[in-house]
């Protein structure tokens, strides 16, 4: 970042990217459709499995290709294990950076641990899980995985209890985030501000409502709404929204079947796709993740686009630095 | 008041201090490498090559097709088709791998390889304690390093062992019986041509 | 949400002078887009933005894509006279498609909870700073993002206010997303290269000594 300060004011901020930059979608173009599934768990390694559901949901639009009930239903339960352990995480980084040092991040990353062992028994790998193919997913459930998910997901409040009990009256917290870093609902709207962070200015927009991708049209939840657009609501987004996902999770542990896990119709080596275009979009734990698709019937695809969601709301992070401070 | 929040916090701090003594579900960390937790059985780190009986040229599986070299995300399998043949499983005359090398400072362990295969010839192995103090030759996986035995296989992965090689099994008796099926088929006369099309039967047990 | 020939004949109507077309996408996904013409985009994204009943306030992806000059081979069989007799030839026809690059914005409506509506707008060739006009005045979300098209494409959006390279370091040269670009020889040296990796790593490294023993190598060797 380029920042020019008046004492510990901020008075201009130029944000430099591309330190990380690699050039995934030029990767994505001179690979074949399954060869970039492995390249989008490394998109953020934190949410590998929305990475794979973004992606396998822009192909399955792309080709027209059913996905088996079963499968759709392991699809949300890995997402919101994933969303859990994602802002369990945010929010032990916050108070880190915020002086708390690692106690919270310490507790957050014990819970992910246990997420991260439910992804490694089930796929193979911790962070990687390359999990999702188009038409379904790679493998079904070893045996005793859903009762220890469930057990999980029945223990996990406790943790949000004590989280919340860590942030929401925590004087240091609330001197320090509340009137901080506000953001008004029309610039979020304008700037393509999604996820939590969109939520936190009170606008309510999130695509597993407004989409309905997947099965979330059969699950009763509820989205949480900021009022402020403040540091603390968007923190405060993430402790309801974990609270909505292990009502969902709940759900789905309920209503999930036994059944096939993949399409049968769908090939896996010289995957080719009709020619034509589509663009499929999640709600992400960080916002909407979005991959733009154009085949010409070969084996790679002509243009991959991922539309992150990260990258997009920082395009206000001058705006959340300059507005009036408290002190 | 101020400063209540704060010594909320405190309390849960304690809690969980005091609690990591007594609950398994507070520490979940183990001390490695004097300590290590069971790996899952799905769990998966860098390819290796099984094979059949005790003979790793003899019992390879792979057929040099290629297909894990086109599909390999990271393009690092090097695969070297051999000149002359030599019998599979079923004992029929296939190319084998000349070379075949992966680069596992490449390699993402990403099992596509795996998945793509249609011969049961590339599996993904559990070894992760890898660290080389040489960052090239050190860490080019040769077909002899590959190669590991199917035993090996059972020993990390007995499910799918077991499911490889019922399949592979039930692929032999198929053939075996359309053999029997077509030698009845054909008159007494013909019969020796039946044989050069189908399975050799004596290499079958290779 | 209306029918894109609905939206097609509002903008019409609402832009004078206006031209658009409606690009089909063959594919199940059935997402046709609107090609609008560079002159007018920011008047008809203005439009689609403040329309009441359209409402597209949340631009969510832009992105560009390069098309190359493409020439398309017709074989016709024609019947033809020669010396009064009739003959049927086969006649070979060229078509040349010169190329050009594209962006491409997908639009959503968070007000009205519809969308998308995909708009799309062409340079006229492929050269090096050809010019589309920027929507980022329009939608803030389109700024960082026009300025990676920028980067990767070489399109230059006329009204972005803060147009530089966002990706690549500012003195690079090229646009490495268009489909035409070379990589430098010398990028990247894998210890197994091989095909056309391997004839490029000969050119530019020199034999590496086979390194026997290497285990033994101890650790106050490397102090």
């Amino acid at each position: 970042m380029n920042v020019a300060l008046e004492g510990e004011i901020v008075r201009r901020l130029k944000p430099v990217f591309g330190y990380l930059h690699r050039n995934h979608e030029k990767i994505g173009e001179n690979a074949t459709y399954l060869s970039s599934m492995p390249y989008t768990d490394r998109l953020d390694y934190f949410c590998s499995m929305t990475n794979n559901w973004a992606y396998a949901l822009s192909v399955e639009k792309l080709a027209g290709i059913e996905v088996p009930e079963r499968a759709e239903y392991l699809r949300v339960i890995l997402a919101e294990l994933t969303r859990l352990q994602n802002h369990a995480s945010l929010l032990g980084f916050l108070l880190n950076d915020m002086g708390a040092w690692g106690t919270p991040l310490m507790y957050a990353f014990r819970e992910r641990e246990k997420i991260l062992d439910l992804f490694e028994s089930l796929s193979g790998s911790r962070m990687m899980c390359d999990y999702m193919r188009f038409g379904g997913c790679r493998c079904d459930t070893p045996p005793g995985w859903m009762e220890y998910a469930r057990k999980l997901v029945d223990a996990f409040p406790r943790f949000i209890e004590e989280l919340e009990k860590l942030v929401v009256g925590n004087e240091v917290v609330i001197a320090r985030t509340q009137n901080v870093g506000k953001l008004s609902a029309e610039l979020a709207i304008n700037a393509g501000i999604t996820g939590p962070m969109l939520r936190a200015c009170g606008v309510n927009y999130d695509l597993r409502k407004v989409d309905g991708y997947g099965f979330y049209p059969r699950f009763k939840f509820r989205i949480p709404l900021g009022e402020h657009g403040d540091t603390y609501d968007r923190l405060m987004m993430r402790v309801l929204e974990m609270r909505e996902s292990v009502v969902i999770l709940k759900q789905a542990f309920e209503q999930i079947q036994d059944g096939p896990i993949m399409n049968p119709k769908v090939k896996i080596r010289a995957f080719r796709p009709p020619v034509g275009e589509a663009y499929g979009r999640i709600e992400a734990p960080k916002g909407e993740l979005g991959f733009y698709l154009i085949s010409d019937g070969g084996t790679n695809p002509y243009r991959y686009r991922v539309r992150p969601p990260s990258f997009i709301n920082l395009t206000v992070l001058e705006d959340l630095n300059l507005n009036p401070h408290p002190y | 008041m101020i400063g209540t929040g704060i010594l909320k916090g405190m309390a849960v701090t304690a809690r969980n201090f005091v609690g990591s003594y007594f609950e398994k579900d507070r520490l979940i960390t183990v001390q490695y490498p004097e300590e290590r937790s069971p790996l899952p059985e799905n769990y998966r780190n860098f390819p290796f090559l099984p094979y059949d009986g005790d003979d790793p040229h003899a019992g390879l599986r792979c057929v040099a097709c290629k297909i894990c070299e086109k599909e390999c995300p990271p393009q690092c399998i090097y695969i070297v088709k051999s000149e002359d043949k030599k019998p599979d499983y079923m004992g029929k005359p296939q190319f084998y791998p000349k070379v075949f090398d992966i680069d596992i400072s490449v390699c993402m362990s990403c099992q596509i390889c795996v998945e793509v295969c249609p011969f049961e010839a590339i599996k993904m192995d559990k070894v992760f304690e890898l660290s080389r103090r040489e960052r090239f030759d050190a860490l080019l996986l040769r077909k002899s390093d590959l190669a590991k035995s199917n035993e090996y296989y059972h020993s990390i992965c007995p499910t799918d062992a077991a499911g490889v090689d019922a399949k592979l099994a039930g692929a032999v008796a198929a053939a075996a019986k359309k053999k029997a099926a077509a030698a009845a088929a054909t008159p007494p006369g013909a019969g020796s041509t039946s044989a050069a099309g189908g399975a050799l039967p004596t290499a079958a047990s290779a | 949400m209306e029918a894109l020939e609905q939206v097609k004949s509002r903008i019409e109507a609402a832009v004078p002078g206006v031209k658009i077309d409606i690009v089909q996408n063959p594919g199940p996904a059935n997402q046709p887009s609107l090609l609008i013409d560079n002159e007018h985009a920011p008047a008809i994204a203005q439009f689609l933005r403040d329309d009441p009943a359209l409402r597209f306030d949340f631009c969510s992806n832009v992105t560009g894509v390069d098309w190359l000059d493409r020439t398309v081979k017709k074989t016709v069989k024609v019947k033809k006279s020669i010396d009064g007799e009739e003959k049927e030839v086969t006649e070979t026809t060229e078509e040349h498609f010169p190329g050009y690059l594209e962006a491409v914005y997908h639009l959503y409506s968070m007000t009205q909870k519809h969308g998308p509506v995909v708009i799309r707008m062409r340079t006229p060739n492929r050269a090096d700073g050809a010019r589309l006009p920027s929507l980022t005045p329009i939608w803030r979300s389109a700024e960082l993002q026009e300025r990676e098209i920028f980067d990767l494409y070489g399109i230059r959006f006329e009204g972005h206010p803060d147009l530089r390279r966002i990706l690549m370091w500012d003195e690079f040269v090229d646009h490495p997303m268009r489909k035409d670009y070379r990589e430098p020889d010398d990028y990247e040296y894998e210890p197994t290269p091989h095909d056309d990796v391997l004839e490029r790593t000969k050119q530019h490294y020199p034999a590496r000594p086979q390194l026997d023993g290497a285990e033994e190598i101890t650790a106050t060797d490397l102090h």
